[in-house]
């Protein structure tokens, strides 16, 4: 780029823009909105035990939705590299099917369509105790099968990365496929797969958002609902602004946990310490070798 | 030098027993990779005790061979036995079908095979690799296998290594963890595929040192190999694979002094 551009050029359409955005505020007209800051401190200080309930089932249908989706992914990449067709069948159209579909229909569809039909009616069910009702059931059923279906193309693309070597040296070794999976392959594709899955996580907390349309009260039926009536009714500003905070801190926790899995799993890997992870420093400036390292020649 | 000790195969109970004096029996070998006719109808008979050297270009079909072998690929034509037993596949009515993968796997427990690129584990150390075959597979106890995976490495030179993860390793540390990972299973018959091929030449006399032991103490092998030197001194017998066939057989003596073949004349003098 090197020469300045002409200060005008930039100016002019930016001033241009903030001209145009002040014409349709004041075309809005002075709001008549009263700000409750007391609403977002206390939903964000101070939750009350709707909001930790919101907060709780989000985090825990997220999470038991995720494990059902990467276990239906690993399924899913398996069934689509195996050498027998009719899996690869199975498993494609599942793919095809919930990543061709909306999950706002996906979720209708399996709690209401399902419902109505008597084909399964989602009865509560007990576990250890505490009846989880049916909405519940069907939410985790649909995000765990919506969720299966991408995890299957990111497990799929971690396999793939695994030297073809590998495999055979397992094989080589006396193990049947299935071992040779489970102890050589997986671990390794896991390294691969992890930072997509946290991003797949990251996206699980908020899309279990839309559970909204079954009504299951999860952290934004809360705030929805507070905003509907009660004490706070009609502060959307300030509500939906402490569930995005919520939120965030959801994101921002698992995040951090990400980080450390990365680390973890980076053992064995070019430029790592045994014992240890991948510190911030190496990684960005760059991880030093181990001495007696090879250099450049020789594979893994 | 590394020192290799002079009883490593006492590290696995001695030489594992054979159930038959042949070891392979290989017998008109086809194998096509879609339209190329990889090998040519090729038969090889391999002893007890006996090290073979398979020489000649590349794409003459000698890796392929040896994966044969060991079912890494499948054949179109013939029979392969190992201790008399048939390779990958089951007979039908006279027919060959490919075998069960539970039995295959069972099968490849007796052959163990050394890749050109090491192919070790990376997510698991010196040890773990040595170890995780004779856990998983054998079933045999932890503690058994990690004496057994100790005793082995330290005649290959390694001890001291055991805990380092195979990219802390050298080439060539890492070629002899990968035959050591392979005796652990104590097989009747070991494969060596280019093995020395991908090391820095500083590094190939360690790994070769180790083959020499191991071909010492009786172990019955199959090298694909141009290390020339390796094969006099201990090779019982080499085959010059060109096109798909076996083109000329015979000891080393036959080959570095007298070989017949035009073509093996003319492939040994751009290699020696």
């Amino acid at each position: 780029m090197g020469r300045a551009v002409p200060s005008s050029r930039v100016l002019r359409p930016a001033s241009a823009l903030a001209g145009g955005l002040a014409l349709v505020l004041a075309g809005c007209g002075p709001s008549s909105y009263q700000y409750n800051w007391n609403i977002l401190v206390d939903s964000v200080i101070r939750p009350d035990g709707q909001i930790l309930s919101g907060i709780w089932l989000t985090l825990s249908i997220s999470i038991v939705s995720q494990i059902i989706g990467i276990v239906l992914g690993v399924f899913g990449a398996l069934g689509k590299m195996s050498r027998i067709a009719p899996i690869r069948w199975i498993a494609n159209v599942y793919i095809w099917f919930f990543r061709g579909t909306p999950l706002l229909v996906q979720i209708t569809f399996i709690f209401f369509g399902l419902g109505v039909t008597r084909i399964y009616q989602w009865p509560p069910i007990n576990l250890l105790g505490v009846s989880i009702p049916g909405s519940i059931q069907a939410g985790i059923f649909a995000l765990g099968l919506n969720e299966g279906a991408y995890m299957s193309e990111i497990v799929r693309a971690g396999i793939l990365s695994i030297d073809p070597g590998q495999l055979e040296a397992a094989k080589s070794l006396g193990m049947t496929y299935g071992k040779a999976m489970r102890r050589i392959i997986l671990p390794q594709a896991a390294r691969v797969i992890v930072p997509p899955l946290g991003n797949e996580f990251n996206n699980m907390l908020k899309t279990t958002s839309l559970l909204v349309i079954i009504s299951v009260p999860e952290l934004y039926v809360t705030f929805s609902r507070k905003n509907a009536s009660g004490p706070t009714v009609f502060h959307p500003f300030e509500l939906f602004l402490a569930a995005a905070v919520w939120y965030l801190v959801l994101t921002t926790i698992w995040g951090v946990i990400q980080a450390y899995i990365e680390r973890r799993l980076a053992k064995g890997v070019a430029g790592t310490p045994a014992t240890g992870g991948v510190s911030l420093r190496e990684r960005l400036f760059g991880g030093r070798r181990p001495e007696g390292a090879p250099q450049g020649s020789g594979g893994r | 030098m590394v020192k290799v000790g002079d009883d490593l195969l006492a590290a696995i109970g001695g030489l594992p027993a054979a159930t038959s004096p042949l070891v392979v029996e290989a017998e008109g070998i086809h194998k096509w990779f879609g339209r190329q006719h990889a090998l040519k109808g090729v038969s090889l008979t391999v002893r007890r005790q006996e090290v073979v050297v398979v020489i000649g270009p590349s794409g003459s079909g000698k890796t392929t061979f040896i994966r044969c072998v060991n079912h890494l690929e499948k054949i179109e034509e013939g029979r392969i036995k190992v201790n008399g037993h048939l390779i990958g596949y089951q007979e039908v009515d006279g027919r060959l079908k490919e075998d069960r993968e539970k039995n295959i796997a069972l099968q490849r427990r007796e052959i163990g095979m050394v890749f050109q690129r090491f192919n070790l584990f990376p997510h698991k150390t010196a040890l773990e690799n040595v170890t995780e075959a004779p856990i998983q597979v054998r079933g045999i106890r932890e503690d058994e296998a990690k004496a057994l995976g100790m005793a082995i490495l330290a005649r290959v030179g390694l001890a001291h290594r055991a805990d380092a993860y195979p990219v802390q390793l050298s080439g060539g540390q890492q070629q002899r963890v990968a035959i050591a990972r392979a005796l652990a299973m104590k097989p009747a018959l070991m494969l060596f595929d280019e093995p020395t091929s991908a090391l820095d030449p500083e590094m190939i006399g360690e790994v070769l040192e180790v083959m020499k032991e191991l071909a010492r103490e009786g172990m019955t092998m199959i090298v694909v190999s141009h290390e020339m030197g390796f094969a006099r001194e201990v090779a019982d017998r080499m085959v010059m694979m060109d096109d798909g066939r076996i083109l000329e057989e015979g000891t080393p003596e036959h080959f570095f002094e007298n070989p017949q073949q035009e073509r093996t004349q003319a492939f040994l003098s751009k290699i020696l």
